[in-house]
């Protein structure tokens, strides 16, 4: 049985169900607003699978002004508010319930605005990752934060969970790359927050809203960095043969002054999972490997790379293989970003992204391994090793309810882990519904209350993604 | 004895302020948190009863060098963060602006008050702000209790971001009693490019074209003529490996060519130049002048400067003409005009210094807009329900 509760649905607003869908219907024209339930099906739940509840309706608004009349709306008639980009949080965060509505952004996926002399663009929330990319590819730039979903999820799902990325490293994860927001209020309010200028003024209510999951409001609208992609980029593989060497090569690389673009870690079976499905030439004989990524022109690019090489030949690296065609890195890139997807086709798996100081490293994969074993369930490993953001893969099959218990049990260990090594529950997928119940691990009582008493300043009523981020009990603190 | 007894508090530690507060709270008293005193000028002026000091809340508490990260309690002289990084050829990011030039104030500026004021320099353009380097902190709230949020590690989503709140409020939150930042290795190489001449159009957009390039400018800043020459700057700066630097300044001169882009200043040369853009050097003197710190679209910067006119009396740009320092009259009436020239551009001005009287008088940040200002008044209340630390400081009777 899934272990993870919901809040009881409340009575008082399933009962006025028939009101409330002829309030919506009165704010948004017939093909934004769903009601069947073979429609509502498709947002009962996110990347969670495991998890589903189906909404009241589902509210699809095509402007920032429908989204104010909506929130609006739902405040005075008392209905919950889940906001979703394209339903791809892994924990949780976009799952509604029967007393909600789905707030959906899907329709608002227009990029407004791209000014490359300021370098920034103005987007609504429900255009996808890589689509501002793409948008500024041809003139040489992009947008930094690159979750492993990009293709799919959204901008305004990323403010909400602040993604974070492979590339994160030197660009830093989405709260270092919003400018600004359009966000609407539980009022009704359409309250702009920053904006093309680099600083916003007043009390760093940016800051504030980027990982708020959906809580404070919904941002309808958002202004990004854009930045002028490097000359050239090339990912090398490193290949070790214990988890160790690899972890004090990462460790000697930031020693010697050098921060890649990225630096990515795999383990055996996550290189085995990986290379199967993508076929991007990682070797299969080895415990460990890194795939470095460095950027700029060829000589930067060159000089860089032969620093780093001599440190990995240092730190016994047994197998190394630089990308020597933009396809090749492509493939390199395509085997890593599909680890999940990949893993999927072999077994189900939830995934975990605890993330520890960069030194315990070596101590959290080897416990991680001892706690998956103890459960008897296989871990894949792959993680963002530059700054100690694990994932690892804990496999099972869903159809066996003992294991999904004991996968479920296995990960909340992990996490305590990580919290014990001095790190955090969550590097970038967000608390959700799925660690919520562990913020106690994490914050003091007077934490938790000073973080619910700042979401009341927004949403006094718990309104909005109601179920999400702070435990159950306590919430009258 | 009351803790209360002295008009200036100094706690050891954290649960000293905490009880501290607890009983100013409970008499209704007003504290202004001071840290080295080298920023007392920011914000509107004091009005506390009482100061509430972070003197004794100093010290390293961890430098882990692999890691690139490092934790200081908030009374920590700066200096003395630096020098624990300078030994591992390491530093703080964002390059904090050190203020003491412009108020002419002595002291030593702190770990708290880089945090409060969230104070950053040049290389904001690629790194960012002191709020993208702070990872975790440490503070006591309004009601006497002590909290944290973020942590040590380098990505960290758990809860709400309570860090880059703090950040720039100014103490207007809370007593922060400890800060954790990420670090970066400092650049084995420095240089920087410099066009000669350009008025303030041409100067912006060569900067544009500059931060347009693939070869990571990290500074982009433009001096106006009697800032240390009888011309104007334009100055782009690359730092990295030597061979790297070496191999972007080649680029980008060429790239500039039909601009006069010639030599690159190198070392201590070009550390030096940046310094004084990083403090607002150039606008120090004379020092009964008012200085205006306006961040607005980088393209707009000339625009805002030329809609002042002769009110403008001197001014530079950093961030690519992002940032604005201006010197004007300290008046009520040169305010009205700063604030209305911006306006119509977007965007928002702080009068970094002025005469007490002044700043009490005009709105030293940019006035919030009634949601804005309901929200922040919220967020105010849930740290400091009584309005106890720093009244006033940012916005009037808050």
């Amino acid at each position: 049985m899934p272990q993870i509760a919901f809040p009881p649905v409340d009575p008082a607003i399933l009962a006025r169900r028939d009101a409330i869908l002829a309030g919506l219907a009165a704010i948004l024209p017939a093909d934004g607003l769903i009601a069947d339930v073979a429609g509502r099906r498709a947002f009962e739940t996110d990347a969670l699978t495991a998890y589903r509840r189906l909404p009241l309706a589902v509210a699809l608004p095509r402007s920032s002004e429908e989204v104010a009349r909506l929130m609006r709306f739902c405040r005075d008639s008392g209905v919950n508010v889940v906001a979703r980009g394209a339903g791809t949080s892994l924990s949780g965060a976009a799952i509604p319930q029967e007393d909600a509505i789905v707030l959906g952004l899907s329709k608002m996926n227009r990029i407004l605005e791209v000014n490359l002399a300021d370098r920034y663009a103005r987007v609504e929330a429900g255009v996808t990752n890589l689509a501002i990319s793409e948008a500024v590819e041809p003139d040489g730039f992009f947008y930094a934060p690159d979750p492993s979903s990009q293709l799919a999820c959204t901008i305004g799902g990323n403010i909400a969970l602040n993604s974070g990325g492979a590339h994160c490293l030197k660009y830093g994860v989405t709260t270092n790359n919003i400018l600004g927001v359009r966000l609407v209020t539980l009022e009704g309010e359409i309250v702009d927050v920053g904006g093309p200028e680099l600083d916003a003024g007043g009390l760093d209510l940016l800051g504030l809203i980027c990982g708020s999951e959906g809580q404070l409001g919904i941002v309808a609208e958002a202004t990004v960095r854009l930045i002028r992609s490097a000359e050239g980029a090339r990912p090398v593989l490193f290949g070790f043969d214990s988890a160790e060497d690899a972890s004090q090569c990462v460790a000697a690389i930031i020693g010697a002054g050098i921060v890649p673009v990225a630096m990515e870690y795999m383990d055996r079976l996550a290189i085995e999972i990986c290379e199967n499905f993508a076929h991007a030439g990682y070797p299969l004989d080895v415990e460990a490997m890194l795939i470095v990524e460095v950027e700029g022109g060829e000589e930067e690019m060159a000089a860089e790379l032969a620093k780093i090489a001599a440190i990995a030949k240092a730190h016994k690296v047994r197998t190394m293989r630089e990308s020597m065609s933009a396809m090749e890195s492509a493939q390199i890139w395509k085997g890593r970003k599909s680890a999940f997807g990949a893993t999927g086709r072999v077994a189900d798996y939830i995934c975990m992204d605890g993330t520890v100081p960069t030194g315990r490293l070596p101590e959290a994969l080897r416990r991680t391994g001892e706690i998956c074993a103890s459960y008897g369930l296989r871990v894949a490993n792959v993680f963002h090793a530059g700054d100690g953001n694990m994932h690892p893969l804990i496999l099972y099959d869903v159809n066996d309810p003992l294991q999904q218990q004991k996968a479920e049990d296995a990960g909340m260990d992990v996490l305590k882990l990580c919290v014990e090594l001095g790190g955090c529950l969550t590097g970038e997928h967000g608390v959700g519904i799925e660690k919520r119940d562990l913020m106690r691990r994490q914050y003091s009582e007077a934490d938790l209350a000073q973080q619910m008493r700042v979401r009341a300043a927004f949403d006094p009523q718990c309104r909005l993604n109601p179920a999400k981020v702070f435990p159950l009990d306590g919430r009258a603190a | 004895m009351s803790v209360l007894a002295a008009s200036t508090l100094a706690p050891a530690d954290e649960a000293e302020a905490g009880e501290i507060v607890r009983e100013a709270r409970a008499r209704g008293e007003r504290l202004d948190i001071v840290g080295g005193g080298t920023r007392a000028g920011l914000g509107r002026p004091a009005q506390g009863t009482r100061r509430l000091s972070s003197s004794r809340l100093a010290g390293v508490v961890f430098h882990e060098p692999a890691e690139m990260t490092l934790r200081a309690k908030a009374g920590t002289p700066l200096s003395v963060v630096e020098a624990a990084l300078a030994a591992h050829g390491q530093m703080l990011p964002f390059e904090p602006i050190d203020h003491r030039a412009l108020y002419g104030a002595a002291g030593e500026p702190t770990v708290g008050g880089l945090v409060a004021a969230n104070a950053s320099g040049p290389r904001r353009i690629s790194v960012g702000a002191a709020r993208d380097s702070v990872i975790g902190l440490r503070l006591v709230n309004g009601r006497g209790e002590a909290i944290k949020s973020g942590g040590r590690v380098m990505k960290n989503v758990t809860g709400l971001d309570l860090v880059k709140l703090n950040c720039g409020a100014h103490g207007t939150l809370g007593l922060v009693t400890e800060a954790t930042f990420k670090l970066l290795p400092k650049p084995q190489a420095q240089a920087t490019i410099v066009l000669r001449r350009l008025d303030d159009e041409a100067g912006v957009a060569a900067l544009t074209r500059a931060l347009g390039s693939p070869y990571a400018v990290s500074g982009a800043a433009m001096i106006g003529p009697g800032m240390g020459r009888e011309f104007s700057r334009t100055l782009l700066r690359l730092e990295g490996f030597s061979e790297s630097v070496d191999y972007r300044v080649e680029r980008l001169v060429a790239l500039l060519a039909d601009l006069g882009a010639e030599h690159a200043l190198r070392g201590e040369d070009s550390q030096r130049l940046w310094r004084a853009v990083r403090d607002a050097e150039f606008l120090a003197e004379p020092r009964d002048k008012a200085i205006w710190r306006v961040s607005l679209a980088p393209s707009k910067g000339p625009q805002f400067v030329a809609r002042l006119g002769a009110l403008a009396l001197s001014h530079f740009y950093d961030w690519g003409g992002g940032l604005v320092w201006l010197a004007c009259e300290p008046s009520e009436a040169a305010a009205a005009a700063v604030r209305a020239a911006l306006a119509p551009l977007g965007g928002h001005a702080t009068l970094i210094r002025a005469p007490d009287d002044l700043r009490a008088r005009v709105d030293v940040f940019e006035p919030l807009s009634p949601a804005l200002a309901r929200l922040t008044r919220g967020v105010k209340a849930s740290f400091d329900p009584d309005g106890m630390f720093n009244f006033g400081r940012m916005v009037a009777a808050m």
